[in-house]
């Protein structure tokens, strides 16, 4: 190589920027080309009226129903990245395209039409409308907050539509744990679920390395931690049992569990389902649950069901969907 | 290969004015590094959110494939340099770093979500970073006299930020044109990752530059040279791990600003970018200043400059505190980086200089890793401040420990590579 002469390699140098350059241009043109228009709006006919199973579909991102078993799907609701919706609401959240990472929460009524928009850092994770339809939450993960740079962290929002107040971060709630107040600025909270009394609220905390389930009040902004590692909690429409996901293996393929936790004697009870399970189950009825799980057969994911008392095998719901939400 | 060398028709004229002019193989190795960290950044910075959102991933198992090789490259990095000390192919070796580098960009490419492919590509990239760094530190040594080395690193460090602070914006850029497409982020990546290796192979000579392997020097080739028995360079090493040791970590110290201020959290982002601006400017005439008045004492003043942005951490953080504690971490980085490269290399002998760089190296990346991770567990035990004040008095010990370890001066012009008439 040493004899190649200068003139030589001035031409391969430069073939090779053009060469490449040209196939960066090429792949980026490609990309821009292939790439759906994010954010589309639900179809006129689309509205959050006959009970079904309302999900987000994987195949295009967008909101469907599902009137029952075995029915086909109807589709045509707004793209959302996560959804729920109950009472006279739906929060669609949407990740916003480009770097740092956003979220938009939208805020729905039953005709998916907008009723409030609010831009938070972070990608979306998980989203919570209480039974009335009244206050909601979301969750996302963001980059960046602790000096281990790589790390994920959580940030938890709360609305409240009757007074229109958005707690950004509840992060500052005050916290006690084990019986004595908690200050650590590591605390993150996530999957927010919401009583029918539209005050009181469960959800997940963690700090210096453990999960504990929180319960929290609103009106006097105070939260206590009742039970080590559960995550993710889900209310019964009864409001007698929690859902919620226990981290039961260090194996990073599957560590967790979907469990269901009797508020009256805090006892927890494993639920059928045998596969690790990564999502803030919802309720169908008072005794079965949904939830998303990797999919089978390339599908991103499949809503599956099982008995929350424990039995019964797990039903496939809806393959292809993720974020149930019933809406009876 | 040795040979070659001595008939390239474009070797720089050995006249005392063309020293002045930094080698074109310095230059050349400066633009394959900037191309690398281009591309190379370019993954970094979005990989988090690809897997995590893209993918799925949870931040836990992210976090853990992050964490996966960084101890392996140290052992790769030692491998490197033995393979390039054989038979003296540093260009080989470095160059199949770069390429294996360029290459995991497809293999992230071609993974789709297969977890285990996604870990193959990112463990094939930390596998070439870390091949490659000590051949082509001993390339940069050899390819100038060593009167200037100072200078050569520091052009070639100031190239390497350069292409370190481009990467993250041309993949937002990527990102905001293709509305946020992460393939076609790789697929760039690795088109700048072939024009790194292609430059390498076009433009690098693959014998050492003549000034230091052309003179038939007695040391040219040893059989088997080890390098940690020459005390002189056994000297450095130890004084570099301790001053190591006494190291924090930057994110602690961008921790410590932003937790002062009450900052948010997204500055955190743009604070590391404050301190590579400083080192970016800083990098060639920290090199040129060491050259002059000894790289000893610009290594030792280095340390002491982060000793100073301990200090100003100490005391109330205000908004000149940042400004402060950014320049002084910038200034430390330019007077130690390539500094310490250009201090060890004349020591070494041609034959042991890749392997020796990549010792000394290797030790100095354990010690600060180990000086993290002490700070990071006497900040949970104690908090910051007493965790900050130890890390003061410490380094202030290390500092006064290597100025006595560190030899008074190596010979900028050792006998190892004599100066031709």
């Amino acid at each position: 190589m040493n004899s190649l002469s200068r003139r030589l390699r001035l031409a391969l140098t430069v073939t090779a920027v053009l060469l490449l350059a040209g196939g960066s241009l090429g792949y980026v043109l490609h990309a821009r080309h292939r790439e759906r228009p994010p954010g589309q709006q639900a179809d006129a006919s689309f509205r959050i009226e006959e009970p079904g199973l309302y999900f987000r579909d994987t195949a295009g991102g967008r909101v469907a129903r599902q009137p029952g078993s075995g029915l086909p799907r109807v589709t045509g609701g707004p793209s959302c990245d996560r959804f729920h919706t109950a009472g006279d609401h739906a929060l669609c959240l949407r990740k916003l395209p480009g770097v740092p990472a956003r979220t938009e929460a939208l805020v729905l009524d039953r005709g998916l039409r907008e009723i409030r928009r609010v831009t938070v850092p972070g990608i979306p994770n998980r989203a919570r409308v209480s039974a009335s339809g009244r206050i909601l939450s979301w969750t996302t993960f963001t980059t960046g907050d602790s000096y281990n740079t790589a790390a994920f962290s959580t940030r938890t929002a709360i609305l409240d539509l009757r007074t229109g107040y958005l707690i950004k971060s509840i992060e500052q709630i005050p916290l006690t744990l084990g019986g004595a107040r908690h200050h650590d600025s590591d605390v993150n909270y996530w999957g927010v679920t919401f009583a029918a009394d539209d005050n009181r609220f469960y959800a997940t905390v963690s700090t210096r390395g453990a999960t504990h389930l929180v319960e929290g009040d609103l009106r006097a902004w105070s939260a206590k931690a009742l039970r080590e590692n559960a995550e993710c909690p889900s209310l019964s429409p009864d409001g007698a049992r929690i859902a919620f996901k226990k981290k039961v293996s260090d194996d990073l393929r599957a560590p967790w569990r979907l469990y269901v936790l009797n508020l009256a004697t805090m006892r927890e009870q494993p639920l059928a389902e045998p596969h690790s399970v990564d999502d803030q189950a919802a309720w169908l009825d008072d005794s079965t649950l949904a939830y998303a799980l990797p999919g089978q057969d390339g599908r991103a994911s499949d809503i599956w069901s099982v008995p929350a008392d424990g039995t019964g095998p797990p039903r496939l719901l809806a393959p292809g969907g993720s974020s149930p939400a019933s809406v009876r | 290969m040795y040979l070659a060398a001595n008939g390239r028709p474009d070797a720089p004229p050995r006249t005392p004015g063309a020293r002045r002019r930094v080698p074109a193989t310095v230059l050349a190795l400066g633009a394959v590094s900037l191309v690398t960290d281009v591309s190379s950044e370019m993954v970094a910075a979005v990989l988090p959110l690809y897997l995590v959102l893209g993918l799925g991933l949870t931040p836990l198992q992210f976090g853990f494939l992050d964490g996966m090789f960084n101890g392996a490259t140290a052992l790769v990095r030692l491998l490197g340099g033995r393979l390039a000390d054989r038979r003296g192919h540093h260009k080989r070796v470095a160059g199949a770093g770069y390429l294996l580098s360029a290459l995991s960009r497809l293999g992230l490419l071609l993974a789709g979500s297969a977890t285990g492919a996604i870990a193959a590509a990112i463990a094939a990239d930390r596998l070439g970073k870390g091949i490659r760094t000590a051949p082509r530190d001993a390339l940069i040594s050899l390819s100038g006299p060593p009167e200037t080395l100072g200078r050569s690193f520091g052009v070639h460090r100031a190239m390497d930020t350069t292409g370190a602070l481009l990467g993250p914006l041309a993949a937002f850029a990527v990102l905001w044109a293709t509305a946020d497409a992460y393939d076609a982020v790789f697929a760039v990546s690795f088109c700048i990752g072939l024009l790194g290796v292609l430059l390498l192979v076009v433009h690098v000579p693959a014998a050492p530059g003549p000034a230091a392997a052309a003179p038939p020097a007695p040391r040219a080739a040893p059989p088997r040279p080890s390098v940690l028995r020459d005390p002189a360079f056994r000297r450095v090493l130890y004084a570099s791990a301790v001053l190591g040791a006494t190291t924090i970590g930057d994110a602690f110290l961008y921790l410590l600003l932003l937790r002062g201020l009450d900052l948010p959290p997204a500055l955190f982002t743009l604070l590391p970018l404050g301190a590579a601006a400083v080192y970016l400017l800083l990098a060639v005439p920290a090199g040129r200043l060491a050259d002059r008045t000894g790289r000893r004492t610009a290594f030792l003043i280095g340390h002491a400059a982060l000793l100073g942005a301990y200090v100003l951490l100490l005391a109330p953080v205000s908004p000149p505190t940042v400004v402060g504690v950014l320049a002084l971490l910038g200034v430390f980085y330019a007077t130690t980086d390539g500094v310490l490269m250009a201090l060890a290399a004349p020591a070494l002998p041609v034959a042991g200089r890749a392997g020796g760089l990549a010792v000394l190296q290797t030790g100095q990346a354990l010690a600060r890793l180990l000086g993290a991770a002490g700070f990071g567990a006497a900040w949970t035990l104690w908090g910051s401040g007493p965790a900050l004040w130890t890390a003061a008095l410490a380094l202030a010990g290390a500092l006064a420990a290597a100025s006595r370890i560190m030899p008074a001066d190596l010979p900028a012009t050792s006998p190892t590579a004599p100066e031709a008439p």
